[in-house]
């Protein structure tokens, strides 16, 4: 009697547990089967290579998604180039410099920066970055690609600094105390032994920040101006595969070609963070089995 | 000093200036938010309704909003997350399957916030017919939030030590009986601290509820989880961005930016304090 209580118990607990590969599936079969009839009316050449969008035409309506793409990788990479050279500097800075009060500090700070929420970091964009750059480089707002890119940049460094500094960690000591009995300096160390050891674990970290910054909404939408136009450079408004679906999902009726092809661009968004995520963590991986 | 030092000395100053600029950035933001946000709290702005179009009033539908879908997302996200993590902490250590439920995990907290968003649209809105509400809303924020509870759960659950699983076993306890007995209640506890930081994300969160039941302007409470809500994230994104006199409500916007970065710590302090706590009691 006990044993067939015990059996149905741990078939509950199986069933909870198997409810996330369900929800996994679940999002991704949704997102397939949501935007399959978008592709009913456009070609699929059509939606990966046209530079135009611009679904709402009375004439001849466009579904090609390069501007987001190209959108979205701007801003990521501009995101990247900020957080990777401070990210890793303060991660070095708190795993081999910083004494055990400085660490004290900086972990709470790295926390709160980690827990603020991003709609508010979109909204300092607006009063804070937007007319800071527009004063810089003398242009009328500071909406634009390159504002989008700082404020990614405030929200992937928490990953990165705390993610990084675990890599740094993982180096054994040997590696360091030989270093220095050979006669280097810490710093020679720490830029020719522990960094380059730390090496796949710090693109994880890297790679994992990337993720955030290309799936990440809100900071986009309020920050980067968003027209739908080809971007031309950093100082022009552009608009991500995340802010086209805020902004254009909310306003189209239920199941046209238009509601699909959101659906489309979610699942193309899936894919992408799915992948860079999925190679982060095989990387990861690799790191933690060569360290032990 | 010979120059292998300088450029050590070089070296760590520019660390140094790294982490100062990190520190400079909270500052920067705390500041802003607090200096111009600290003059529109009130008694008032807290607890009455907004007017005249949102120029004038309170946000406390927003508050309460947000209150609603936040514990909507823990009925959904703390118990599915603890039996997830019992699972694959006390049952199952290591096979296909537990393999392939972390899999799960670790790609479901990389999914973007937004393609939750649509996949609440499609799965709650319109395949279950709930309809744009906060039953709707916080659905989708507790599938949001899954992953962070599990794997906070596992945390609390990987710090039970072994010995009180085997002294129930040894005493005849059934699995579940020492689960329930001499792990539970050690663990709880813990997986409580991190799931509170996993809600006080979610809290924070505005492209899952964009489409699944955020209003732009209800001027009363909700009667019901089947209603449209505001929510405090979403209020300042509509007054920083889509209101029609901008400038005019400002103010607001800082005002609801400060309650709603209050709201967020005070739950991340609650959590660093009970997680503080238990680490002490456990000590003793």
């Amino acid at each position: 009697m006990t044993n067939l209580k015990e059996r149905i118990i741990h078939g509950i607990f199986l069933i909870n547990g198997l409810l996330v590969v369900i929800v996994l599936l679940g999002i991704f079969g949704l997102l397939v089967f949501t935007a399959i009839p978008a592709f009913k009316e456009i070609r699929i050449g059509e939606f990966l290579f046209s530079t135009n969008w611009n679904p709402t035409s009375y004439v001849k309506p466009a579904y090609g998604i390069v501007p987001m793409l190209v959108s979205t990788f701007m801003v990521t990479l501009g995101a990247l180039f900020i957080a990777i050279p401070l990210g890793i500097g303060t991660a070095a800075y708190l795993s081999d410099v910083a004494n055990q009060r400085v660490r004290e500090i900086a972990k709470p700070i790295i926390e709160i920066l980690a827990g603020i929420p991003s709609v508010v970091i979109g909204f300092l964009g607006i009063v804070l970055v937007g007319p800071f750059i527009s004063k810089i480089f003398g242009l009328h707002n500071g909406l634009n690609a390159l504002n989008g890119a700082i404020l990614l940049a405030v929200m992937a460094l928490p990953t990165i600094i705390s993610l990084s500094e675990d890599a740094l960690k993982s180096v054994p000591n040997a590696y360091q105390h030989a270093s220095l009995a050979l006669g280097a300096t810490h710093w020679q160390t720490l830029v020719r032994v522990k960094i380059p050891a730390a090496l796949s674990g710090i693109i994880a970290a890297v790679m994992l920040g990337m993720g955030r910054a290309i799936g990440e909404t809100m900071t986009v939408l309020m920050a980067t101006g968003c027209a739908p136009a080809m971007p031309r450079g950093f100082l022009d408004s552009v608009r991500t595969m995340t802010s086209t679906i805020a902004i254009e999902l909310g306003e189209v009726p239920y199941n046209t070609t238009h509601y699909y092809a959101l659906f489309g661009v979610g699942l193309t968004l899936f894919i992408i963070t799915f992948f860079v995520n999925m190679v982060s963590d095989i990387i990861l991986h690799k790191h933690e089995r060569l360290m032990k | 000093m010979n120059k292998k030092h300088l450029k050590e000395f070089m070296g760590f100053m520019l660390l140094r200036i790294c982490i100062g600029i990190i520190g400079l950035i909270l500052i920067i933001i705390l500041y802003d938010i607090i200096s111009k946000g600290a003059g529109k709290i009130s008694w008032e702005f807290l607890t009455a309704m907004p007017r005249k179009g949102m120029t004038e009033g309170g946000i406390l539908p927003a508050i309460v909003g947000t209150f609603m879908v936040t514990v909507i997302t823990a009925i959904l996200a703390v118990p599915l997350g603890m039996g997830c993590a019992i699972y694959l902490n006390e049952y199952v250590k290591d096979n296909k399957i537990t393999r392939l439920i972390r899999m799960s995990i670790r790609n479901l907290s990389g999914v973007p916030s937004i393609v939750y968003g649509l996949f609440g649209v499609v799965l709650f809105v319109q395949l279950m017919h709930i309809g744009t509400c906060i039953l709707a809303a916080g659905l989708t924020l507790g599938l949001m939030t899954l992953p962070w509870t599990i794997t906070a759960s596992e945390e609390a659950l990987k710090n039970v030590p072994n010995s009180y699983r085997d002294g129930a076993l040894a005493l005849g306890a059934s699995k579940w009986q020492a689960i329930r007995t001499n792990v539970l209640p050690y663990a709880v506890p813990g997986m409580l601290t991190g799931t509170i930081l996993g809600l006080a994300r979610a809290a924070g969160e505005t492209a899952p509820i964009l489409f699944t039941g955020a209003a732009f302007y209800l001027p009363f409470l909700p009667k019901s989880l089947f209603t449209q809500f505001m929510a405090l994230p979403y209020h300042l994104y509509i007054m920083s961005t889509q209101h029609h006199a901008i400038a005019k409500v400002r103010p607001i916007a800082y005002g609801t930016a400060l309650v709603l970065i209050v709201l967020v710590f005070t739950m991340n302090l609650s959590a660093i304090i009970l997680r503080y706590q238990l680490r002490k009691r456990r000590m003793e």
